[in-house]
């Protein structure tokens, strides 16, 4: 089941996606831009027809899983069974082995493994299992801060579009910004990371919150940066923002970038 | 390797389906290469093809040597692997995606980014919107 969500999430582009591409195809005023927009959506074509990757930086695997507490696993252990699943996927599927497991020699697992795997504890007796494979360009233009409480909302969106600013180009714009606001450092990294889970087209479940996307949303899109960073008016497709309740002291915001590949895939066991 | 007048291309490509010359083969960031243009740039190198903007020092570089920076649209893997017509490794087998490839290309698509005068086309393309 892991090894098939791989595959899917890599070589399928979601409809959300291409409707906005679509749609953004036509709305972008620069030539160069919806030149740009046409050759990814051509591109998602090729991919989906041919069953190959539409971009050859297929990822570190991401799974979150959400356990409903009434589930039982039994027959081994969870994390061996995700590998195993990545494993058979990215092999299967002719998709790139990224991973190197030691950060600091470098040396190549050979078959994407080990995944980062998010697990959470849910109401219910259903297990739901999200693939979202990250790209390393996109990733690497992420950012967090640990903001005053006192620079509040402005602040915050001063440090996502500057985010977006300094990474100009190279996260393989147009972009969709996940967001988290809240919790505690590593909170808020695994919101913005689970943001980008979120369908495109989709509205925020919390009215406010849906305002400000939309507000920093406008905002990126007025900076210029446009298709691969040649300049346009689609910058960004879309900012998704998560919060949580923190600390009297602390407000931390952290930005997790996606390129155009928004790519991410789940089942419901 | 003679380097004098080749063009070198950053891209890390996905593994080949049986039947296909290469695999999905995007481009990938440059900036990571940065720090190792200028002396390839000095032993020849003509041309890049990657995504992203370039350092001052790599920009220079350019001008110096009489050389160009393209960039091709990052994550149009599958679009642009169908413009590469041959591949062969030529060093490096066991780093697989990063081993050094010779490709023959046809009709693939790029943008000039930095050319020989100095121009930066992220930079104006901002520069463009403020006005």
């Amino acid at each position: 089941m892991v090894a098939d969500l791989c595959i899917e999430a890599n070589c399928h582009l979601g409809e959300d996606v291409l409707n906005v591409l679509q749609k953004k195809a036509v709305e972008e005023k620069s030539v160069t831009g919806r030149e740009i927009i046409q050759q990814l959506i051509e591109n998602a074509g090729i991919a989906d027809r041919e069953e190959i990757p539409m971009c050859q930086d297929t990822g570190v695997a991401v799974v979150f899983i959400d356990i409903g507490q009434e589930v039982a696993l039994t027959g081994g252990d969870l994390y061996d069974a995700v590998n195993n699943g990545v494993k058979e996927g990215y092999t299967r599927g002719y998709l790139r082995k990224s991973m190197v497991m030691d950060p600091l020699d470098r040396v190549n697992t050979g078959d994407n493994t080990p995944a980062v795997v998010h697990l959470k504890l849910v109401p219910g007796d259903r297990v739901r299992v999200t693939l979202a494979p990250k790209g390393g360009g996109s990733e690497n233009m992420s950012s967090l801060k640990m903001l005053k409480p006192a620079e509040g909302i402005e602040g915050i969106k001063k440090f996502v579009i500057d985010t977006v600013k300094v990474a100009g180009p190279n996260p393989c714009p147009p972009v969709v910004v996940g967001v988290g606001i809240g919790g505690t450092m590593e909170k808020a990294a695994l919101m913005a990371k689970h943001a980008l889970t979120r369908p495109l087209g989709t509205k925020n479940d919390d009215c406010d919150t849906d305002m400000l996307e939309k507000e920093i949303l406008q905002e990126i899109n007025k900076l210029g940066i446009g298709p691969q960073g040649m300049g346009g008016a689609v910058t960004a497709l879309a900012v998704h923002i998560e919060k949580y309740a923190t600390h009297i002291a602390c407000l931390p915001v952290a930005v997790n970038i996606s390129c155009h590949a928004y790519r991410h895939k789940a089942v419901i066991i | 390797m003679d380097l004098a007048g080749q063009i070198i291309y950053y891209a890390g490509p996905a593994p080949a389906k049986p039947g296909y010359v290469i695999g999905p083969a995007g481009p990938t960031t440059s900036s990571r290469m940065d720090a190792y243009t200028v002396p390839l740039l000095a032993e020849g190198l003509k041309a890049m093809i990657g995504k992203g903007s370039r350092s001052e020092e790599v920009k220079k570089g350019l001008e110096k040597y009489g050389a160009v920076y393209f960039a091709a649209v990052g994550g149009a893997a599958a679009l642009l692997s169908r413009k590469i017509k041959s591949a062969r490794v030529l060093a490096y087998p066991e780093l697989g995606p990063e081993a050094v490839f010779e490709l023959e290309v046809e009709d693939f698509p790029v943008f000039v980014i930095n050319d020989v005068h100095g121009n930066d086309l992220y930079q104006m393309a901002l520069s463009d919107i403020q006005e």
